[in-house]
């Protein structure tokens, strides 16, 4: 079809507006890895022999790795209730889990960081009951990041992980008790294998955010919990050092390509199920 | 799952999720409450009911003309945002265009790449060009940004939508522009206003580019907040907080109103 | 041909590998309703879309009132469709919908809603202007495409499979509905099916579609009586095909034998003495006598009898084998006997043979 033809240059401003303000800047930044201040590959040599960021980056792709199994661990009561409970049930939870969702990360970290104070809810609730007597350190380490990533990205993975519940059969179920399963073998064999694809997709979205998180680490972290998001910052503000800023960038971009990979070829990329 | 009241397992499910909404909901509900404290530190439970840091957030210039920055900054880019992104979720799904999955997740990419990343690119590219510190540096910033949530969800309803309308259209007598304005668009409508909501959503909570990108004298609201957090702060931030709270909840509120409305023209 | 409204020559369209539609010629008179028959995938709708100027074609020339038609987009082309899902604005009113194509045009209100008065009266739904599509049920929402197609009179008249997604006794009526329309506007219909009952009910002509190719094009009777190929005595009505050999062919009848007996059929191919041909018969052109009977034909024993009210059917298994399908109308005695043996016979030009 002729007119068809002509739709093609209905994509070219926004694509001309990626390419100019996106594909430009991003290639000029992960190329200053390679060029400044010098050509060459000091950089990551750089990035290899300084323990701190070898430590940086390790501590990054762990926390993310910790972040992970304990958001679907929390994420799969709530998306299972969603998927088998009542409707009235499902559009409290929806109602419950889309409101943070559309809250700013900024504003939930900083609730977030105001529940944990030492003189927070939290900790008066704990001494208040008796279970501690000291207040518990909180906040600036790795619980505080840990809840403050949880609480922003529990969503990423509640949606997927319904999406791919409700499509089951409760056929399935019933079948696998008839055949004679106990109702946790036949959670473990039937139920959790199907629920795989929006398992896998949720966790790899909270993996890939985690990686690149700013805000949270810088507002409910220590020192010890830096990120890279952190330390690009920090090389740029600080000291203007974009050769090594461009460098962390490509091996964040690398290691976040690898897990889209991943995905991609695990589950396939049909996401963005909002 | 079957339907027989009180199993183990329904319990130890009721009392995590019932865990989890607390975890979600009560750090907001917290901060909604602290901003109306008479305290001027962030104790809770507050001591007294006061307005006074919302009365000082309308009066603060700091706050207000961050205020103002935000609102000249969302409603362009998010405008700006839904129709590029709209545009080209039409050509990608109507047109036969060779390789139309491979750009589709090329105008993916702002959502993949961590924003840290775009910031720091965008800021130093702008170096060059002096946008730093101007509205138009932030707009572009933030346009590009929400492009790929506009393709998303336009696109998502391009596809559901019955193509043989917009080829009865055709025969009928429509050119392809007449065909998009009295067809195409009424139907998608719904996509559209959502995306355009999402986008000043967004475009109102970011917080990273526009960090890098604004000036003490050009910034956004999110940039303030994020300056008063590393300094000394008192409810005011609670307030503000509230108030993009509120924000959102009127948009979405928005959003699913238009949703659930369908087009009719007679 | 000057009254010709629409011509095809040559038509060609290839998707990938597969060639959709394959050298089709094909003209259409003013006033005609010819119909496209085929399975699916032979070609017919494609064909259509050419037409309609949906799809383009790889070669060949399209020419509506003898003029090509080539380098029209779909929206200058005058044609009205109407398709199989109906495809009605779903926000619009059925008003709306109607006098949408004479928006198109700049139509003047006054007129504009003369129009769509006359069209809705048309196809008998008056009342309905002010209604949604989803408010209609699946017959009215066609009616309405069918007047929105038509409130502009088009020179032609596009119809793919429209009656594919109703019930069989709404298929019936819209069918009697769109001959009517078709009677009282003279409008000359394209019409694309691939039921062969629809299409022998519908059709003033009928071309039919196989594997991208027309097979014959023809009015209902003559590719009832005198199919032209295989295909088309299969597809059209039910048939019955027996193998053989041919004996020797004269004056267009050519005498075959099987292993159950020998045969005359006619022949509207070229065919030699010696090949393999397949004989076609329609069941109701059989003559079932008893075999102590004299005369010539195939001898067999009648396996099964059905009474059909106004007719019997009988299949017959021949001594080769091979089942025949006889309809006797029910004024024909009825046979007696448990499994009588049988001849059956026909008169050669109710039959006709195909090579292979």
């Amino acid at each position: 079809m002729r007119a068809v033809d002509g739709r093609i240059w209905l994509i070219l401003p926004a694509l001309l507006l990626l390419a100019a303000a996106f594909l430009v800047p991003v290639g000029w930044l992960l190329s200053r890895a390679f060029t400044f201040p010098e050509p060459g590959l000091q950089n990551f040599t750089l990035l290899w022999e300084r323990p701190v960021y070898m430590r940086v980056m390790m501590n990054t792709v762990m926390i993310s790795a910790i972040v992970t199994p304990v958001t679907v661990l929390l994420a799969f009561p709530v998306a299972h209730l969603m998927a088998h409970g009542s409707a009235r049930l499902r559009r409290w939870l929806t109602f419950l889990v889309l409101v943070p969702f559309w809250t700013s990360l900024l504003v939930r970290a900083f609730a977030t960081a105001i529940l944990l104070q030492r003189h927070g809810i939290v900790n008066s609730f704990l001494i208040g009951f008796g279970f501690i007597e000291e207040p518990l350190p909180l906040l600036y380490n790795m619980t505080g990041l840990l809840a403050g990533c949880v609480q922003v990205l529990l969503p990423f993975v509640i949606f997927p992980l319904y999406s791919s519940m409700a499509r089951i059969d409760p056929a399935y179920m019933r079948a696998a008790a008839t055949l004679g399963a106990s109702p946790m073998r036949a959670f473990l064999r039937v139920y959790l294998p199907l629920t795989l694809p929006g398992l896998v997709t949720g966790a790899t979205l909270v993996f890939i955010s985690t990686l690149g998180y700013y805000i949270i680490p810088a507002l409910l972290g220590g020192a010890r919990q830096q990120m890279i998001a952190q330390l690009i910052q920090d090389q740029i503000a600080a000291f203007g050092n974009w050769g090594v800023a461009g460098a962390l960038s490509l091996v964040l971009l690398a290691i976040t390509g690898a897990m889209v990979a991943l995905l991609h070829f695990t589950v396939g990329l049909k996401e963005i199920a909002r | 799952m079957n339907a027989d009241g009180m199993t183990p397992w329904r319990l130890v499910r009721g009392t995590l999720v019932i865990m989890v909404a607390v975890f979600l909901l009560a750090p907001l509900a917290v901060v909604v409450i602290i901003s109306f404290s008479a305290a001027p530190f962030l104790q809770f439970p507050p001591p007294g009911f006061s307005l006074r840091w919302y009365d000082l957030l309308f009066s603060t210039p700091a706050w207000t003309n961050s205020l103002w920055v935000s609102v000249q900054l969302f409603v362009p880019s998010s405008i700006l945002a839904t129709i590029l992104g709209t545009a080209a979720s039409y050509g990608l799904v109507r047109g036969r265009v060779p390789g139309a999955s491979f750009i589709t997740a090329c105008l993916m990419l702002p959502i993949i790449v961590p924003g840290m990343i775009t910031a720091a690119a965008l800021f130093g590219v702008y170096r060059g060009l002096g946008l730093n510190g101007t509205l138009t540096g932030l707009i572009i910033g933030h346009t590009v940004l929400h492009i790929p949530y506009v393709v998303a969800t336009v696109s998502s309803a391009l596809r559901v939508q019955d193509v043989q309308l917009e080829q009865a259209a055709a025969t009928l007598g429509a050119p392809p522009w007449a065909t998009f304005r009295h067809v195409t668009l009424p139907l998608i409508m719904p996509a559209v206003m959502s995306a355009l909501l999402i986008s000043m959503i967004l475009s109102f909570d970011e917080l990273i580019v526009s960090l890098f990108v604004s000036s003490a004298r050009v910034r956004p609201v999110a940039v303030q907040m994020w300056s008063n957090l590393l300094g000394d702060f008192d409810p005011t931030i609670a307030a503000i907080a509230s108030v993009c709270f509120l924000f959102a909840l009127l948009v979405m509120a928005a959003d699913l109103a238009l949703r659930g409305r369908s087009p009719r023209i007679g | 041909m000057a009254s010709a409204v629409l011509e095809l020559a040559g038509v060609r369209k290839r998707y990938d590998s597969v060639v959709a539609v394959d050298d089709v010629d094909l003209a259409l008179e003013t006033g005609e309703f010819l119909t496209l028959l085929g399975p699916s995938g032979s070609g017919k709708t494609t064909t259509l879309m050419m037409v309609a100027g949906l799809q383009q074609p790889d070669a060949g020339r399209i020419m509506l009132n003898g003029v090509s038609v080539a380098n029209l987009p779909p929206y200058r082309r005058d044609v009205g469709m109407v398709f199989q899902n109906y495809a009605l604005f779903p926000h619009m009113t059925v008003r709306r919908n109607v006098a949408f194509p004479l928006e198109m045009r700049g139509t003047p209100a006054a007129e504009l809603a003369r129009l769509v008065d006359d069209a809705l009266a048309l196809v008998k739904l008056p009342d309905h202007g002010e209604r949604l599509p989803k408010q209609l049920s699946g017959g009215q929402q066609q009616r309405v495409a069918l007047a929105r197609a038509m409130v502009y009179r088009p020179a032609l008249l596009l119809m793919d499979e429209p009656l594919g997604a109703l019930d069989r006794k709404l298929r019936e009526q819209l069918q009697l509905e769109i001959k009517r329309v078709h009677r009282e506007r003279s409008i000359s219909v394209l019409y694309v099916t691939h039921d062969q009952e629809e299409a022998l009910t519908m059709s003033d002509r009928i071309a039919v579609f196989n594997k991208g190719r027309i097979e014959q094009i023809g009015t209902p009777e003559e590719l009832y009586d005198r199919p032209a190929t295989r295909f088309v005595a299969s597809f059209i009505g039910d048939t019955n095909l027996i193998g053989g050999r041919v004996l020797g062919v004269a004056d267009g009848v050519c005498e075959v034998e099987t292993a159950a007996g020998r045969i005359a059929a006619s022949a509207r191919t070229p065919i030699e003495a010696g090949a393999a041909v397949v004989v076609a018969v329609r069941p109701e052109r059989v003559v079932l006598v008893p075999v102590r009977m004299a005369g010539t034909g195939l001898e067999g024993v009648i396996i099964e009898q059905v009474f059909l009210g106004t007719s019997r059917k009988y299949v017959v298994r021949l001594t080769d084998g091979t089942e025949v399908v006889v309809l006797r109308p029910i004024s024909d005695p009825p046979f007696e006997q448990a499994a009588p043996a049988v001849r059956v016979s026909w008169a050669p030009d109710k039959a006709t043979a195909f090579s292979g």
